[in-house]
């Protein structure tokens, strides 16, 4: 049980078997792009985007989009697990727990940033603009992975409960708060074309509740697996 | 067996006379604010309250923590019952800052940054009563209880930090003197008194309800399972 | 510590409602154990408690010459467990999910152990072929091969006959006597005498929480059995007769 190798190899044979089953069916990342696309669409309706309004919502139609298309992928790969029983069957392999919420927490930020990566371009092309700035992708990338690491916990509690389907977004929403609003303000920051100096304080608070939530999850999954 | 303790009755006592006396301080005592006049006299319980609610949830995370390591069902209790009060406060916070905010920003509700974040603090816990509804086994209510009241609590320290990092019209009270603010003021040395009265009148308050609804809670297990042995 | 799995006193409580009160049990190396009980006796609960995915409230659970919850990893790595749900992902072909279980389980030499294990259960026309479109019995049958994978020394099945029709029943019993013969050891539940009685070599009765009665399979006739259990439920439905 010790030693850092049977923890990443059983972590490695986690993230295989999500990416594996995925491009078997493909249905959560297609799932996830309709949706995302949809909420765009819907959003520009909803808000009759204006161009000269578009630049300063923007970073917040592309949050809402993403969470709301993340919370879509958490629910599913949870479900999966809880079908056939498999859950049971991760939890009867000699590994450590932790290895196994890595895996799935990976798993599903592989897929939260695949669907970014479509979702960036297109929506650059809707509404002409260029959102591939690198500053912009990092704070893509600390995002997800902030909303992933809360969310995949999240999503193994709300799966073993009665209301399974319904309870993910609204346990995960309240609490995302801090990671999305603070990758709003940043997202925001790089578009407005704003210096580092007024993008660092969010900046600095999405590193922050990055490394809060993805260490607690860490640390408390057991507790949620565990009977 | 159980009977209410005596220390519990000196605990009430103690708790309605100072929160009389808090109230008696707010009125008769405190001195009239320059500015804003009478409506001002609601800060004293506005903070408290919010206090009290913030304390609250930090009791309720803090024992989540403990129920994790010692599998104890009674600090369940305590966390459930920490919740369910730091709500109900959170909720006098955000309603007497509506009765502040009315005459001072001319408006009930604004969408400030600490008010928004004041309330999906609350909207956190309200998931956290939906998420237990959900379990009925009771070990794993308890592990999933205090995991999320962790969690949640997590996210709280936004509510301060909001503060500093949005540009807000709240006032920051204590521990900054921000210009910018309106309905900032200065505390005369009568006005601190009251309020450090009304923080430790709410708290006594606090920890008196805590006892009561963990002894509620403590007496619910004991119905139950003198049902299920009725059943047997 | 010379039985292979000891439980003394186990108690296993959900919140006021007790499942299992007082539970002894113990099962030497080698024994095929039929855990006999009408539904809802605790028999689900208490294999999961021997499968290290429950906790015991209160007593002693040794699987291996290991304690359990605390050693749960060492009492992992001997168990091979089949459960009434296939523990299997549909969206992966058979030899994919025996794969990923190897690598979770560090299997050696893992690509001619799958391949021996898909013979053993018969299914290495269609290893690659998408568990999702297995019929029951063959989603059952993969399962026992995902549990004995590992080469376990304790096998644990709760139920494996579910669901399953005569012809899979029978497929089923030869993988599982072709599994036992190999030295294992083998505690299963089941609800229905005539499911396991050609199997097992020892019968324990639970009901109402804890083990009610014992019976050695060698020497009793077919209806010595049936009356054996018939007795069992008998005694325990008027001792709850009894008490109410």
């Amino acid at each position: 049980m010790s030693g850092l190798t049977p923890f990443i190899s059983a972590m490695s044979a986690v993230i295989w078997k999500d990416l594996r089953a995925e491009w078997r069916s493909r249905e959560v990342i297609s799932a996830m792009l309709v949706f995302a696309l949809l909420v765009i669409l819907i959003f520009n309706f909803a808000l009759d985007l204006q161009p000269n309004v578009r630049a300063g919502i923007s970073s917040g139609v592309l949050w809402v989009t993403l969470a709301f298309a993340g919370t879509l992928g958490l629910n599913r790969s949870m479900a999966v697990e809880k079908d056939r029983g498999c859950l049971d069957g991760l939890l009867l392999a000699p590994v450590d727990r932790a290895a196994i919420y890595l895996g799935k927490a990976f798993a599903n930020l592989l897929f939260m940033l695949l669907v970014a990566l479509i979702v960036l371009p297109v929506y650059g092309i809707l509404y002409n603009t260029n959102l591939l700035i690198p500053g912009l992708l990092v704070v893509i990338l600390l995002g997800s992975e902030g909303y992933v690491a809360v969310g995949t916990l999240l999503s193994s509690m709300a799966v073993q409960a009665r209301t399974r389907d319904i309870l993910l977004p609204i346990l995960l929403f309240p609490v995302a708060v801090p990671v999305v609003v603070s990758a709003v303000k940043a997202t925001g920051g790089y578009l407005a074309g704003l210096g580092w100096e007024e993008i660092q304080p969010w900046f600095t608070l999405l590193v922050v509740y990055d490394v809060i939530f993805t260490s607690v999850a860490f640390m408390v999954f057991d507790s949620v697996v565990e009977e | 067996m159980l009977q209410k303790p005596k220390l519990l009755t000196v605990l009430d006592v103690a708790a309605i006379a100072s929160f009389l006396a808090a109230t008696g301080l707010v009125f008769f005592y405190a001195p009239l604010e320059r500015v804003m006049g009478a409506v001002q006299k609601v800060f004293y319980f506005h903070v408290a309250s919010g206090w009290v609610g913030m304390l609250s949830f930090a009791v309720a995370a803090v024992v989540g923590v403990i129920y994790l390591i010692r599998k104890d069902l009674k600090w369940d209790s305590v966390g459930v019952a920490a919740v369910e009060i730091g709500i109900a406060f959170t909720l006098i916070n955000v309603v007497t800052g509506a009765i502040w905010a009315r005459p001072i920003w001319n408006t009930w509700w604004t969408w400030d940054p600490r008010l928004t974040t004041a309330t999906i603090m609350e909207l956190v816990y309200f998931a956290y009563l939906m998420l237990r509804s959900g379990i009925e086994e009771p070990e794993r209510r308890a592990r999933f209880g205090a995991v999320y009241a962790i969690i949640g609590f997590l996210s709280v320290p936004l509510t301060f930090f909001s503060i500093r990092l949005f540009r807000t019209i709240h006032p920051v009270v204590i521990g900054s003197n921000d210009p910018g603010a309106m309905g900032a003021f200065d505390m005369t040395p009568r006005m601190t008194q009251v309020f450090l009265f009304s923080l430790l009148a709410f708290t006594i308050v606090y920890f008196d309800l805590l006892w009561h609804r963990i002894r509620l809670g403590k007496l619910a297990e004991r119905v139950e399972s003198l049902r299920l042995k009725l059943q047997a | 510590m010379s039985s292979l799995i000891e439980v003394r006193s186990l108690v296993k409580r959900f919140g006021a409602k007790i499942v299992l009160r007082q539970l002894n049990f113990h099962v030497e190396t080698g024994e095929f154990v039929a855990l006999l009980g009408p539904n809802g006796a605790g028999k689900t609960t208490f294999l999961r408690i021997l499968a290290s995915l429950a906790r015991p409230s209160l007593g002693e659970v040794w699987v291996a010459g290991f304690r359990l919850p605390q050693q749960a990893a060492h009492v992992r790595r001997r168990l091979g467990v089949v459960s009434h749900q296939p523990l299997l992902y549909g969206d992966l072909s058979a030899e994919e999910n025996l794969r990923f279980y190897g690598r979770m389980y560090a299997v050696k030499d893992l690509e001619a152990r799958i391949h021996e294990v898909l013979e053993l259960v018969g299914l290495v026309a269609r290893r690659r072929d998408l568990v999702r479109t297995f019929s029951r019995g063959m989603q059952q049958r993969l399962a026992i091969g995902r549990a004995i994978l590992h080469d376990p020394d304790v096998l644990l099945l709760d139920e494996p006959h579910t669901g399953l029709d005569q012809d899979a029943c029978d497929m089923l019993d030869g993988v599982l006597r072709q599994i036992a013969g190999q030295g294992r050891t083998v505690v299963m539940t089941s609800h229905d005498l005539a499911r396991v009685e050609d199997l097992a070599s020892r019968f324990d009765v639970l009901t109402g929480g804890r083990i009610t009665a014992s019976q050695p399979a060698d020497g009793l006739p077919r209806d010595g059995l049936l009356a054996f259990y018939r007795q069992a439920l008998e005694s325990q439905r008027s001792l709850q007769g009894a008490t109410r």
